[in-house]
């Protein structure tokens, strides 16, 4: 096989999936919308409470308006949805029930269908999220500092973004192979998550030394840095740095994931599915 | 001669478990200090399939079976041993191979859930790369021989364990696999539904020549489709040969079924009386004498029928085992 002909094979894949998944979404209505609500809810009332707390200390918090935090949520509400894995709840059990004694015995890695199936859903519920999005502004009013530079750099940095959490997040899955205890990893992920990764509060609100820890880990390249991009936070020297951190938390998380995938693999085909 | 498609030489596969007794005491000492166990689920098995063979893969639960197919398949690495089908090394699960195979686990399902088999089987189309002029018509042989047009638009969890089965098959086959594993395919199901897809994997053997190798607790499955049967217990080789030598070399007798007017006689002193219902009496008597005692039952009694028979081959597989543990 050649390489153009490998490409072509997964792009088909890749189509194939993509109305497999809408049609098991569409299966699902009523969990469909339950889940878009838990995707608002969070940051909706992170904006409430933030807004408040800004008008309450005369307008203004570490930068950020009432009107600021409200663009900020927004903003990152679709960051979010555009990044999120749902990987690390379904790989456990998908060992548990040998759906990945099939998927090892494809000829196919396994990954392109969680990144397919992945693409998929957020086709489908992007729209639903952006027009969620409107609404919310029209009445919380957010104001931002944007220019076009950042918005054009905002794209790379939001495809990059997914890479890496993705990347990460298939590979944590994989905890699974060596441990039926996987929710104890995920809590603790989550929790670095809320706080890293600029989740429960901007990371410019946070003491210097919480921030630099978020500039080493990959949460906040991962989720906060798109966001910071797009509203103008950032100066351009900013934004190439962030960048650049991206790309080395994508090569290291691809290095990672080969990695451990083989070696889960050779655990699981050491004690059987 | 030709290469065997699937070929097993002393065959070894040992899992290392932990072990632990019971009780607060052991639990503690066991975060610190965990004491391994080896168990042989596979232990030095050999023998090879020719193309085309249809074989059954008899064993007790526990046997090694499913570690044997899984090994086979690729989705397990040997312990020691070689293992090669087709000419490959099935753990290193290169591509050409994987197309070349199917396994069917019978207690497992690789149809998405939510979606009607047809969408799952069109994934598969592309999974393996399937032209699709010949996917068409594998499909509708399939469809055929399986009798799947009214389940292919239902989601799956819509279906019946039988319906559900049927697409398994199908969605397992559509690439035409060369070599077939078939682990418990008819489990669950009922006799009829067992029928269907015994006759359905004896067709598509014939059709396109392909290697099955088939486990299955029915003895009907097996008595159906494979003339040759490989017995194992505790992961070794008991028996390797036709199944009508298996009924021969483990069963030191035969049934004699004697159709009399009542049950009133008393018919002890010919052989063991195993029961009699509206005069039909069931004796078990020594092979070598089956002869002899036929006779005799015709010269003393007035028999309206009778009948000699092998025991039943789930009989025979018992005594296989109970000899070898014994």
């Amino acid at each position: 096989m050649t390489a153009g002909s490998d490409l072509r094979h997964l792009f088909r894949l890749y189509a194939q999936q993509f109305r497999t998944t809408f049609a098991s979404m569409v299966q699902y209505r009523a969990s469909l919308v339950i889940w878009m609500i838990s995707q608002v809810l969070e940051p909706l009332i992170y904006l409430i409470v933030w807004s408040t707390v800004s008008i309450g200390s005369g307008g203004n918090v570490g930068g950020y308006t009432a009107q600021g935090f409200a663009a900020y949520y927004l903003v990152f509400m679709v960051v979010n949805q555009f990044t999120y894995t749902w990987i690390m709840w379904e790989y456990e059990y998908r060992v548990r029930q040998g759906y990945l004694s099939f998927a090892l015995l494809r000829p196919v890695h396994p990954i392109h269908s969680d990144i397919s199936d992945n693409l998929s859903s957020k086709l489908i519920t992007l729209p639903i999220i952006l027009v969620v999005a409107g609404i919310m502004a029209l009445i919380f009013k957010p104001t931002a500092a944007m220019t076009l530079w950042a918005g054009l750099v905002f794209i790379p940095a939001l495809i990059l973004a997914f890479l890496v959490r993705f990347l990460v997040e298939w590979t944590l899955a994989l905890a699974a192979f060596w441990t039926t205890r996987v929710n104890a990893i995920n809590q603790v992920y989550f929790v670095l998550m809320l706080f890293l990764a600029g989740q429960i509060a901007p990371l410019s609100l946070f003491p210097v030394w919480i921030q630099t820890i978020a500039n080493i880990l990959p949460f906040r390249w991962m989720l906060g840095f798109p966001v910071e991009l797009l509203l103008g936070k950032l100066t351009s020297i900013q934004a190439l740095e962030g960048l650049t951190a991206q790309i080395a938390w994508m090569i290291v998380s691809l290095v990672l994931v080969r990695v451990v995938w083989r070696a889960g693999v050779k655990v699981y085909s050491a004690v059987g599915g | 001669m030709t290469e065997p498609v699937i070929h097993l030489q002393e065959l070894c596969k040992i899992y290392r478990v932990q072990e632990r007794e019971p009780g607060m005491r052991a639990a503690m000492r066991s975060l610190f200090q965990r004491k391994m166990k080896d168990i042989k689920a596979v232990d030095g098995l050999s023998f090879d399939l020719a193309r085309g063979e249809m074989v059954g893969f008899l064993g007790p639960n526990g046997a090694g079976k499913t570690t044997t197919l899984k090994m086979l398949s690729g989705l397990l690495h040997p312990t020691g041993g070689e293992v090669k089908v087709l000419g490959s090394i099935p753990w290193k699960r290169e591509r050409d191979y994987l197309r070349q195979i199917t396994l069917v686990m019978g207690q497992r399902s690789q149809l998405v859930w939510d979606i009607p088999a047809a969408d799952s089987f069109e994934l598969n189309r592309v999974i393996y790369r399937l032209p699709t002029a010949d996917y068409q018509s594998t499909l509708k042989e399939l469809t055929d021989l399986l009798d799947l047009g009214p389940l292919l638009k239902k989601p799956v969890r819509n279906l019946s364990l039988g319906e559900r089965m049927k697409c398994e098959i199908a969605a397992a086959l559509l690439h035409r696999p060369q070599v077939v594993f078939l682990d418990e395919p008819t489990i669950g199901l009922d006799v009829t539904m067992q029928r269907r897809i015994r006759s359905f994997i004896s067709e598509y053997n014939q059709r396109y020549g392909a290697t099955i190798l088939l486990t299955s607790h029915y003895m009907a499955d097996v008595e159906a489709l494979s003339k040759r049967v490989i017995v194992i217990h505790h992961g070794r080789l008991l028996f390797d040969g036709d199944l009508a030598k298996l009924v021969q070399k483990f069963t030191a007798h035969k049934t004699i079924v004697v159709q009399l007017a009542d049950c009133s006689a008393d018919l002890h002193s010919y052989g063991e009386v195993i029961h009699c219902e509206e005069g039909r009496w069931t004796l078990r008597v020594p092979k070598d004498r089956t002869a002899r005692i036929t006779e005799r039952l015709l010269a003393d009694l007035p028999i309206i029928d009778l009948l000699v028979e092998d025991p039943p081959i789930e009989e025979v597989i018992d005594q296989v085992f109970t000899q070898e543990s014994a």
